[in-house]
C-alpha cells in the first residue's frame, strides 16, 4: 500500500503544459525527495497533492489511515517555500490548526511547546511572528504543520534562501519528525545535496515529466537516464 | 460592521472559479456606489419610506430608523469596497497556509479578515467619517425634528440658515471633537496591529 499515489496527473496553465502524465508512488514512512530545476513543475505537483490546486487529468489518492483525498489540513501537512506567517505571536501561529480542531487549551499549550522545542524556537514562543528572521519563520511554519502530526508531510523548497545553520536545523527537524511519527515526507527541492542528505528515495522532474525514480544512492551514484546524470553532476543548465 | 463580510466575500469569491461575471457586476455596483451623492440616497430612502412608498407602512419616515437606513445605503459601498481592497491584498501564501491547516468557510474568512485587520479598520474609519459628516440624506429622511431626528450636522445647517453663526461654529467644534476622540481610538488600535 502506498502513502501517496499520483496517477496520470496532467496540468496546464493556458497553453503551457506544466505536468504531463505524472505517475508517482510514495511509500509509507519514507522521505521522498522530488528534484528538478526551477519551472519543472515540482511546486505545481506538490500543490495538487496538497489539494490546493486541481489536476486537469489524473488523480491523487492516499493510503490507509490518511484522510487527505484532496482535503488539505486533515492528515496532509504542507509547508511552502516562503514562510507564510500569520500576523500573530509564534505560539498563536503554531496553535492555529489545533484551535481549528477544538483541541483543549491545556493540550494546545503542551503540544505547541513540544513542537517549538523541536525546531529550536522555545524561547521565541511569545514573539510576534513578523519579528522572526526568515529561517526562524520557516521553522515556525514547519512546527505549525508538524504539530498536527499529519501522516503525510509535503515540503516545498522549505530551505530555499536560508542560511546553512537554518538549513541544518530544518533538515534535522524533518528527519526527526519522520523518525518520531513515522510519517511520509515528500520534499521538493532543486538542491541535489539536500536530496541526498534527507531523502531515502529521489525522483527527477523535468519539463513536467518524471524522468527517473530510485533510491537515493542509486539515483546519485548510478543514474540510468542521461538527464539525471547531467542533473546530479550539476551539468544541466538552468 | 455588516459591510465587512460583503467586501470579504467579494475578495474570497474572486479566487474561486466561475461566477466571474456576477462578481464583476457586484464589484462594479459597489465601486459605482462609492460616489453616490448622499442627497440621492436620501431621496431614494424618502421615496421608499413615504406613505405612498413600498415601505411606507413601517412608518419610519422622519424617525431615527429611517436616518440609519439612509446612512447604511451611503456607507455600505465604501466600507465594502475598502474591505475588498484590504482582503484582496492578503497574500495567497497566507490563505493557502490557512487552507492547508484545515481552515474552511467562516474560519478561513475570519483568518483573512484578521490578517487584513489594518485595512478593515481603515474601512471602518472611512465609513464612520462619511456617516458622521453626512447631512443631505439625514435632513431629507429625518426632517431635522428637534428632540427626535436633529443631529449635529443638521443642527449646524439650521443655525447657519438662521444666522446664528456662533452656535453653528460651536456645534461644528463639538462634532470635530467627537470625531477626533473616536478616530484617535481607532488609530491607536490600528497602530497596535503594526507593532
Amino acid at each position: 500500500m502506498t502513502a501517496v499515489d499520483v496517477k496520470g496527473v496532467c496540468k496546464a496553465f493556458g497553453d503551457r503544459r506544466v505536468l504531463d502524465g505524472i505517475e508517482l508512488a510514495v511509500e509509507p514512512g519514507e522521505i521522498f525527495a522530488l528534484l528538478g530545476p526551477s519551472g519543472s513543475g515540482k511546486t505545481t505537483l506538490l500543490r495538487i497533492v496538497a489539494g490546493l490546486e486541481s489536476a486537469d487529468e489524473g488523480s491523487v489518492s492516499f493510503g490507509d489511515g490518511v484522510s487527505g483525498n484532496g482535503i488539505p489540513g486533515r492528515d496532509v501537512g504542507f509547508v511552502m517555500q516562503r514562510p507564510a506567517a500569520f500576523r500573530r505571536t509564534v505560539f498563536e501561529n503554531v496553535a492555529y490548526g489545533l484551535r481549528l480542531r477544538e483541541v483543549p487549551e491545556e493540550k494546545i499549550d503542551r503540544q505547541v511547546a513540544t513542537a517549538l522545542d523541536r525546531v529550536g524556537l522555545a524561547a521565541a514562543r511569545d514573539a510576534k511572528a513578523w519579528t522572526l528572521s526568515a529561517g526562524e519563520a520557516q521553522r515556525m511554519c514547519f512546527a505549525r504543520a508538524a504539530v498536527l502530526e499529519p501522516r503525510v508531510l509535503l515540503l516545498d523548497e522549505v530551505t530555499a534562501n536560508l542560511d546553512p545553520t537554518n538549513v541544518a536545523l530544518l533538515e534535522a527537524a524533518i528527519r526527526g519528525y519522520n523518525a518520531l511519527v513515522g510519517a511520509t515526507v515528500l520534499i521538493v527541492t532543486h538542491n541535489p545535496f539536500q536530496a541526498r542528505r534527507v531523502g531515502q528515495r529521489a525522483g527527477l522532474l523535468l519539463d513536467g515529466k518524471l524522468i527517473e525514480v530510485s533510491d537515493v544512492r542509486a539515483f546519485f551514484e548510478s543514474p540510468k537516464d542521461a538527464r539525471t546524470r547531467a542533473f546530479v553532476r550539476g551539468e544541466m543548465p538552468y | 460592521m455588516p459591510r465587512i463580510p460583503i467586501g470579504t466575500l467579494l475578495a474570497l469569491r474572486e479566487e474561486a472559479k466561475g461566477r466571474r461575471a456576477t462578481l464583476t457586476l457586484a464589484k462594479a455596483i459597489v465601486f459605482t456606489l462609492y460616489g453616490m451623492p448622499p442627497v440621492l440616497a436620501g431621496l431614494l430612502v424618502y421615496l421608499l419610506l413615504s406613505t405612498s412608498g413600498p415601505l411606507g407602512i413601517l412608518g419610519w419616515l422622519y424617525t431615527p430608523v429611517g436616518m440609519v437606513l439612509a446612512q447604511v445605503l451611503i456607507v455600505t459601498p465604501i466600507v465594502a469596497g475598502v474591505t475588498y481592497s484590504a482582503v484582496s491584498s492578503v497574500g495567497r501564501d497566507v490563505k493557502d497556509a490557512a487552507r492547508s491547516l484545515g481552515a474552511r468557510g467562516w474560519a478561513l474568512a475570519a483568518t483573512v479578515i484578521e490578517e487584513a485587520r489594518l485595512g478593515v479598520l481603515t474601512a471602518i474609519m472611512v465609513g464612520f467619517g462619511r456617516a458622521i459628516s453626512e447631512v443631505g440624506a439625514v435632513l431629507i429622511v429625518g426632517g431635522n425634528i428637534r428632540g427626535s431626528t436633529r443631529v449635529l450636522t443638521t443642527a449646524i445647517v439650521l443655525e447657519t440658515s438662521r444666522g446664528n453663526f456662533t452656535e453653528a461654529v460651536a456645534l461644528g467644534g463639538i462634532l470635530l471633537g467627537i470625531g477626533f476622540v473616536i478616530f484617535l481610538f481607532l488609530y491607536r488600535t490600528q497602530q497596535q496591529g503594526h507593532r
